[in-house]
């Protein structure tokens, strides 16, 4: 087995085998195909189903958005060929609206939950938890295979739900009742609502399974001398990102829960006073906003479990690249913390004019924008990182640099909206739209990029190719301030979002030029990640190999495993740490590894 | 064919910059691995100097072609929509600010401190003062924005004036429907259960509560009226699933939900005739624009709105019968007179309670 060659051909540099080492080289021997890439529990190959499957889901998320780009840029125009594919959903070669809400619901959930929790959280948790805290493995390796097992469930449920004839659930990610209550409402609102549903609580127990994992992992298993702050922030980030997940997705399943209730066996939950379809509901007394409460209860911090991640990654990639450490790197932790907090307390800001009760409004406008000031932090510490560092402008880094860049853009208009009066103007228009795809879809893209590109040689034993890694970065930099900043000014004009035609409003009707432009650049910028999804796959397996074990110059624990490292990890020993993360550029010397112990005349800073 | 066209054309490209690609790994093979990536370093430093240049740039040019596109500050058609726009512009003045500051850092520090041969990295782990600098200053800046916020925020949210008229407004898939007082200023009491579009009640108009015989109903599709610079109250409600009373030219929007009535007030400053001559647009009207999903027609649920002098209002009201009388045709005063209408309403009525 390959793998063991190479544990061997490394073998040299390792003083001793430890008992552990050959149980799991017993292990090893009987190994078949099954378990060792399909019900692997190896964390390294988990990330990787993970990341394979997110990538799946990430070109379907993208594909729908080309098709209703489409339509938003060409409204007067037919496409023969979407009636081929799509039937009576594109009846004449035009998009119809039942289809538009289905593309956009679909391209939210799948692109929020299984590309940007799932594929990033789960990708990189999973890879790099055991392999930066110095673990064999995860705590409960079957459990981590469950998590992803269960989201393969949930992916194989949403996938059947565009199959079905009355078409997907169609009531946007969130799916706000009473819309996504009543069968009556409309075609999405029928048996795709419940696939949708069950798809969600399938995912609620993947993540939680996951989490609970992370968790322990990083509080229990962390190799010696490896300090909670020894750790990096990659590790910190996670850490908090599954803290926010196990208390947060639990809400989001009751909720869900309750809608099915809702839906099948005539409970009131959400329902009250509803004349539908010319049908009189006998339900009463229930509170159409309670899903709202739950959800966005949830809902906030998910847009943190999905940037976290990328936050800690961007950290960590930055000063591997500046040759320079982190600055501040307990106020990185700091913020990291204040963030988690907040992220639970600002939920009703979604909710400014549901009929909120305006003195209780006032304080989610107070907590809101405290957010900034953590934010802000971070960013200020990213740039002092950069400030006389020596920075190798790897894919990586520059995928990083843009993560940062679009954080302050989109944290920006983040206070446009924090901020209730001006949120009574600009809530459900397309600002809203533009402010999180920046913010949160694209900078958390970015992340996850720059987080392939830097451990791509650990996964793979291979090099990306860099030449189409500058041209990825570059097109879809510039492609994604061209969709996304002029969309503000669409917001700014009181355009509402999810909004499939605009020539009968008199107020709206006068961006046609600029939604064509839209759509044109998306469907480059689509264009662009295919390309980076075929460089993944040919890297794979024809990529420039790897020849030396710790290519970026990197002070963490992964790069001290053999090039291709085996279940278990270490050939060896656990290695033992004896400093944090970021000694870069200190007492002359360009890096200096964790494991490395400390000189006697090393100076003591930090 | 025009597609196939396109995908020809996007497999090409990929094909010769997947070549391209390829043959650079080569050449960086030959060539010596170090010295092509440092080629590669100084290129890149110096598109993210472009990128910055030309991002402030196309910042600007995109506020030129757009910026008319929008809703000018101090065109807000009502008095709350000036405290929207006032706030708009304080948040737009410091997150400008911070944005230019900040963008301008992070390219210009990517780029000054590329690789160089020449320089060492500097071994920079903290600066506590620098840090509290950099929380103090942001939660100072915040708290102000904080403040306006509030202060404009209680304004609009606040009870609305004693003389403020009151307008029903019912949302339902996929359309708006209107209702007024009538003489005694009061809106009559209404029950979902007692809809029956049939006999003239789309609303559920409960008809043995006295208050609800003059109430002027306004179907979908025709235009509320309202009087400038007369405060409005508009009491939301829907009869199905959530929508969304969005008011782009008033900065103003409320939520229409199910069981839960909301309400919104404000005073519009501005007749329609005035904002067809300060728009010289000849066709402006006020829209109602549903904000919030509500099923497949979200994006046609269209209302209007005519903001009128006192006068022009009065007369557009006199001209309006009371919906009791559409339901009820035989006790209109004004219809022809038949027989035993007494007994007809008195069997009517219970038949609609419940
Ligand atoms: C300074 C920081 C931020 C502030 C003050 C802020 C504020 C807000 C507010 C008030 C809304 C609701 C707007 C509306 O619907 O009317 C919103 C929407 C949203 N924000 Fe942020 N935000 C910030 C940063 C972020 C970050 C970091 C993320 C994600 C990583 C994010 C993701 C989202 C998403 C996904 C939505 C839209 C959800 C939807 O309606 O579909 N925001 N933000
Ligand atoms: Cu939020
Ligand atoms: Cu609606």
């Amino acid at each position: 087995m390959s793998n063991d060659a190479n544990m061997h051909g490394h073998a040299g540099v390792i003083t001793h085998h430890e008992v552990h080492y050959d149980e799991h080289h017993v292990h090893h021997h009987k190994e078949t195909f099954i378990t060792k890439y399909v019900f692997s529990q190896d964390h390294k190959t988990i990330g990787k189903q993970f990341l394979i499957t997110g990538i799946i889901w990430a070109i379907i998320g993208g594909l729908f958005s080309v098709l209703f780009r489409l339509q938003l840029g060409f409204p007067e125009q037919t496409f023969p060929i979407l009636e081929t594919f799509f039937g009576k959903w594109a009846k004449g070669g035009v998009i119809q609206p039942e289809f538009y809400y289905a593309l956009v619901t679909i391209h939210g959930t799948v692109l929020v939950f299984f590309v940007l929790t799932a594929g990033l959280s789960g990708t990189f948790a999973n890879l790099l938890i055991p392999l930066q805290i110095g673990a064999r493995d995860m705590a409960s390796p079957f459990l981590n295979m469950l998590s992803y097992w269960f989201f393969f469930i949930a992916s194989v449920i949403m996938f059947s739900s565009l199959f079905v004839h009355t078409g997907p659930a169609s009531g946007g990610w969130t799916s706000y009742p009473p819309l996504s209550a009543l069968h009556q409402a409309g075609q999405g609102s029928k048996i795709g609502m419940d696939l949708w549903l069950v798809s969600m609580a399938m995912f609620i127990v993947s993540s939680l399974l996951g989490g609970l994992n992370y968790i322990a992992t990083i509080l229990n298993m962390r190799t010696k001398g490896m300090s909670m702050t020894r750790m990096p922030l990659t590790m910190w980030a996670i850490l908090f990102t599954a803290i926010l997940g196990v208390l947060s997705f639990p809400v989001l399943l009751s909720g869900a829960i309750l809608l099915l209730f809702d839906r099948n066996l005539g409970t009131s939950f959400y329902l009250s006073d509803i004349y539908v379809a010319g049908q009189i509901l006998p339900n009463e007394g229930g509170s159409a906003i309670l899903f709202q409460h739950l959800f966005w209860f949830f809902g906030h911090p998910e847009v943190y479990i999905i940037l976290l991640p990328a936050m800690g990654m961007v950290s960590e990639i930055l000063s591997v690249n500046s040759r320079k450490p982190i600055f501040g790197y307990m106020a990185m932790v700091g913020s990291l913390f204040a963030i988690c907090i907040l992220a639970f307390l600002v939920w009703a800001h979604h909710m400014f004019v549901t009929g909120l009760n305006p003195f209780l409004g006032a304080f989610f406008v107070l907590l809101t924008l405290l957010i900034a000031v953590p934010s802000a932090i971070k960013v200020f510490n990213w740039l002092t990182t950069l400030w006389r560092g020596n920075i190798r402008f790897t894919p990586a880094t520059l995928f990083a640099i843009g993560f940062v860049s679009l954080f302050i853009s989109g944290g920006l208009t983040g206070l446009f909206l924090g901020n209730s009066t001006i949120d009574i103007h600009l809530h459900d228009t397309k600002f809203v739209v533009a402010h999180f795809h920046i913010v949160m879809g694209v900078a958390s893209m970015f992340g996850m990029f720059a987080g392939i590109y830097q451990w791509f040689p650990k996964m793979f034993g291979r090099f990306l190719n860099h030449t189409l890694g500058y041209i990825h970065f570059w097109v879809t930099m510039v492609g994604a301030y061209l969709i996304f900043w002029p969309m503000h000014y669409e917001g700014l004009a009181g355009v509402p979002r999810r909004y499939l035609d605009l020539r009968d409003w008199h107020s709206f009707n006068k961006f046609d030029d600029l939604n064509k432009m839209i759509t044109v650049v998306s469907i480059i910028v689509f264009a662009v990640q295919l390309m980076f999804v075929f460089n993944f796959f040919y890297s794979i397996f024809k990529g420039r190999k790897v020849r030396t074990q710790n290519p970026w110059g990197s002070n963490t624990l992964e790069w001290t495993t053999p090039i291709n490292p085996g279940h278990g990890n270490w050939p060896g020993e656990i290695p033992e740490v004896h400093r944090w993360a970021y000694d870069y550029a200190k007492d002359g010397r360009e890096f200096i590894p964790q494991a490395e112990p400390v000189g006697a005349n090393e100076s003591k800073d930090h | 064919m025009q597609t196939t066209f396109i995908i020809l054309i996007l497999l090409l490209g990929f094909l010769i910059t997947f070549q391209i690609a390829k043959a650079s790994e080569y050449v960086a093979v030959m060539r010596g691995e170090e010295k092509s990536r440092k080629q590669n370093n100084r290129i890149n430093g110096f598109l993210l100097l472009v990128f910055l240049i030309l991002g402030l740039i196309g910042v600007y040019y995109n506020n030129e072609k757009l910026g008319g596109k929008i809703l000018q500050f101090g065109s807000a058609a009502s008095d709350h929509g000036h405290d929207v726009d006032n706030m708009m512009k304080i948040t737009l003045i410091i997150t400008g600010i911070v944005f230019v500051i900040t963008q301008f850092i992070l390219f210009f520090f990517a780029y000054k401190y590329q690789e160089s041969d020449k320089r060492k990295a500097y071994y920079y782990p903290h600066n506590n003062k620098l840090e509290v600098l950099w929380t103090a200053v942001p939660a100072i800046v915040l708290t102000v924005m904080v403040g306006f916020g509030l202060f404009y925020w209680f304004r609009i949210t606040g009870e609305a004036p004693e003389n403020a008229m009151q307008v029903e407004v019912t949302g339902s898939q996929f359309k708006w429907e209107f209702r007024y007082p009538g003489k005694d200023k009061v809106i009559g009491k209404k029950f979902y259960r007692a809809i029956d579009e049939g006999a003239n009640n789309p609303l559920g108009q409960l008809w043995e509560d006295s208050t609800n015989k003059d109430d002027i109903y306004v179907p979908p599709g025709d235009p509320m009226h309202l009087v400038v610079n007369k405060p409005v109250k508009l009491i939301i409600n829907s009869k199905d699933v959530i929508h969304d009373v969005g008011l782009a030219h008033f900065r103003l929007k409320m939520d229409a939900v199910p069981g839960t009535p909301t309400t919104m007030w404000f005073t519009p400053i501005k007749t329609t005739m005035q904002m067809m001559q300060e728009t010289g647009d000849p066709d402006f009207v006020y829209e109602i624009s549903c904000d919030q999903l509500c099923g497949q027609g979200h994006f046609g649920m269209r209302g209007r709105i005519i903001v009128e002098s006192q006068e022009e209002f009065d007369l557009w009201m006199a001209k309006q019968k009371p919906k009791f009388y559409l339901a009820h045709p035989a006790l209109d005063p004004d219809a022809p007179k038949k027989d035993s209408t007494d007994n007809k309403l008195a069997a009517a009525t219970p038949q609609l309670r419940q």
